[in-house]
């Protein structure tokens, strides 16, 4: 029997669309093996995001809130993890991909000696044990793979797994007790620099409109990409490119160093298609190219690829979508 | 101060990977392969650090086959000081390869482990954070921005998230994973090169470490994605917007 500990995800409690994913896994082994799953919240002030996690099949929703929690450092939460899952005897522990799991899942797992496993794609029973495929090299190579141990930890890919089906029932909310004093003080949060957007989150938006080097300046890059993006409802996205001169912030970059993105739409506009970038987005239901030069690998993935300048075909793609 | 620099044997990221005909592994033939891109970042900002506070002595390690020693080569090429490498023939996992660095660390006692973020081969993005969780240390990931403070017993770093860019300060020792925008790293130079082969390179095992490199992790196959097909090409925007209406149902 599987116990699971669903790590849910929020940014200043707000929930993050992706913890329905990871626990759409957790269903997902429950139904193949048995088994249950808990979410555990980690934070200051989560009584909203707890709430939003009643109604997902959860067998408990599990809060650790302390303001020395209000930061998620990834020494203080990685111990109050580990702490939770010997506490409950959990034996799978599975996040959503992030840099918040990045930081914090593999510390978890090293505190209680346990294989993890990221990137993860399908999970299957075969005989007693779980078999989990993941993605390595750059999205050229799937793995099948299985881990060892009592406890296993894995990271998934929230658009491989579908969010569960919300339950009459209300899942109990439930405080775990933080031992604030105990927990490791190693960083100390100074502040964030994060540019207030009201664009959604490229990992939680439909459409994505991302721009390449072809973009010459941040106010290029507003006007196309940004005013195609807005007309659309969509997320904005980058190339690595554009981020390392500066036009876009880290935060956009989409790649296999970047951002992984599955939308049901997403433009590439003046992007070639570099192995590193399409690692980050080709597992998207359409893609639309636009680039100038007729041999730019992303044509070799595209749904829909037009040969043109992006600053005369972005701006007519904008005015007759008006229409 | 000395500082620890774990490098990576991997694929140059501009090869093309193929698997072998039976699934077992990746096709190594004719395979040209470099020092992990992260790993040479992290290796660039210890040089620098060295060069802003004056002294430091940089060890590189890495974890894997005799083949290895031309990665520990290059790391010394550009600048480290000497070089471990600890030779296995298994395929360590990200907590067998922590625990491997865990042991050298013991040993090395280093003012800070710096690594790069994840390897571009396996792309797990784990190690750095299982160090420093098995020596009980701080770790920041994903730094994009480097200053040692208190006469350097602590850190001050800016790290790269989903939601941008955070600043926090940690103390040392510690453990700090590099990602892309840290620094571009040098050239290696040909008198470096040349240096670079006088300069200690010590041949340890994980057993004279008194560790495992085992792995929790069984590969039981690889395969291919199933891969996209190329759709068609519009002639028009016009045309693009009629197939993303009526043919896609996407707008
Ligand atoms: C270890 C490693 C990790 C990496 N990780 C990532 C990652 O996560 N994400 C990522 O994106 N990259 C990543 N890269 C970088 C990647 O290899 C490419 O360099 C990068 O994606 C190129 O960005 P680009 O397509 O915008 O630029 P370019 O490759 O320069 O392409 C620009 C394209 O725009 C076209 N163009 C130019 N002007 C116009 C115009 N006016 N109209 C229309 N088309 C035009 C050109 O024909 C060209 O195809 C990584 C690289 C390494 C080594
Ligand atoms: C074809 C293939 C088959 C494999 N089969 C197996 C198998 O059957 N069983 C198994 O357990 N593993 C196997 N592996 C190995 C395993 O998948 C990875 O090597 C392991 O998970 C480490 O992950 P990573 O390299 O992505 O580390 P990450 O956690 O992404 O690495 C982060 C950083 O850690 C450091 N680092 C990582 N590795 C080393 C090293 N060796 N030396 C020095 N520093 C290092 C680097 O600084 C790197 O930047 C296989 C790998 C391949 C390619």
């Amino acid at each position: 029997m599987n116990r699971i500990l669903v790590i849910a995800e929020h940014d200043q409690g707000h929930l993050k669309l992706a913890t329905f994913a990871a626990a759409g896994f957790a269903q997902k082994v429950c139904a193949a093996a048995g088994g249950t799953f808990d979410f555990l919240l980690l934070g200051s002030g989560l009584a909203a995001a707890a709430e939003g996690l009643r109604r997902s099949g959860a067998a408990a929703v599990l809060v650790a809130d302390s303001t020395e929690l209000t930061q998620p450092l990834a020494d203080r939460c990685a111990q109050v993890i580990a702490d939770t899952v010997r506490a409950r005897a959990a034996t799978l522990v599975v996040a959503a991909t992030s840099t918040f799991s990045k930081d914090i899942l593999p510390r978890a797992a090293a505190l209680l000696d346990a294989g993890m496993l990221s990137d993860v794609i399908d999970v299957r029973r075969e005989g007693d044990d779980l078999t989990f495929r993941r993605v390595m090299f750059a999205g050229n190579v799937i793995a099948t793979v299985q881990l060892d141990g009592p406890i296993k930890c894995v990271a998934v890919r929230s658009a491989a797994f579908a969010a569960p089906a919300a339950t009459e029932a209300l899942s109990p909310v439930e405080a775990v007790a933080v031992d604030a004093a105990a927990l490791p003080k190693f960083a100390e949060f100074i502040s964030r620099e994060t540019k207030v957007s009201a664009r959604p989150d490229a990992t939680e938006a439909r459409i994505i409109v991302s721009g390449g080097r072809a973009l010459k300046n941040a106010a290029d890059f507003e006007r196309l990409v940004g005013g195609l993006a807005d007309q659309l409802g969509a997320a904005v996205g980058s190339s690595r490119a554009l981020v390392d001169s500066g036009i876009t912030p880290n935060s956009l970059q989409i790649g296999q160093t970047g951002k992984v993105v599955a939308p049901d739409l997403y433009f590439a506009l003046g992007i070639s298609g570099a192995i590193q970038h399409m690692a980050g987005m080709k597992d998207t239901k359409v893609i639309a190219a636009i680039n100038k030069d007729p041999d730019a690998p992303i044509f070799e993935i595209a749904d829909y690829g037009l040969v043109a300048d992006v600053y005369e075909a972005v701006p007519e793609l904008m005015q007759k979508l008006k229409t | 101060m000395k500082i620890l620099v774990p490098l990576k044997r991997v694929p140059d990221p501009d090869t093309k990977i193929r698997l072998k005909a039976d699934g077992s592994g990746i096709e190594t033939d004719g395979v040209k392969f470099a020092v992990n891109p992260f790993d040479s970042i992290a290796l660039e900002e210890a040089l620098r650090q060295r060069e802003k506070t004056g002294a430091a002595e940089i060890v590189v390690v890495t974890i894997g086959g005799e083949e290895c020693a031309e990665q520990l080569r290059t790391g010394l090429a550009m600048g480290a000081d000497r070089a471990i490498l600890v030779k296995t023939t298994a395929n360590p996992d990200s907590l067998a390869v922590a625990k491997v660095l865990a042991a050298v660390c013991r040993k090395e006692q280093p003012a800070f482990v710096i690594m790069g973020k994840q390897a571009i081969d396996d792309d797990s993005n784990q190690a750095g954070q299982m160090l420093a969780a098995l020596l009980g240390l701080g770790q920041i990931t994903f730094v994009s921005k480097l200053e040692l403070t208190d006469g350097n017993r602590r850190a001050r770093c800016s790290r790269e998230t989903d939601a941008g860019i955070e600043n926090l300060t940690i103390s040392l020792p510690a453990v700090l994973t590099a990602d892309l925008r840290l620094n571009e790293p040098r050239y290696v130079s040909l008198p470096g090169i040349m240096k670079a082969k006088k300069k200690p390179l010590e041949e340890l095992t994980p057993e004279s470490l008194g560790v495992s490199a085992a792995s929790r992790t069984r590969v039981l196959k690889l395969e291919r994605p199933a891969g996209r097909k190329a759709g068609v090409r519009v002639k028009t925007v016009d045309e693009l917007i009629a197939k993303l209406r009526h043919e896609a149902k996407v707008l």
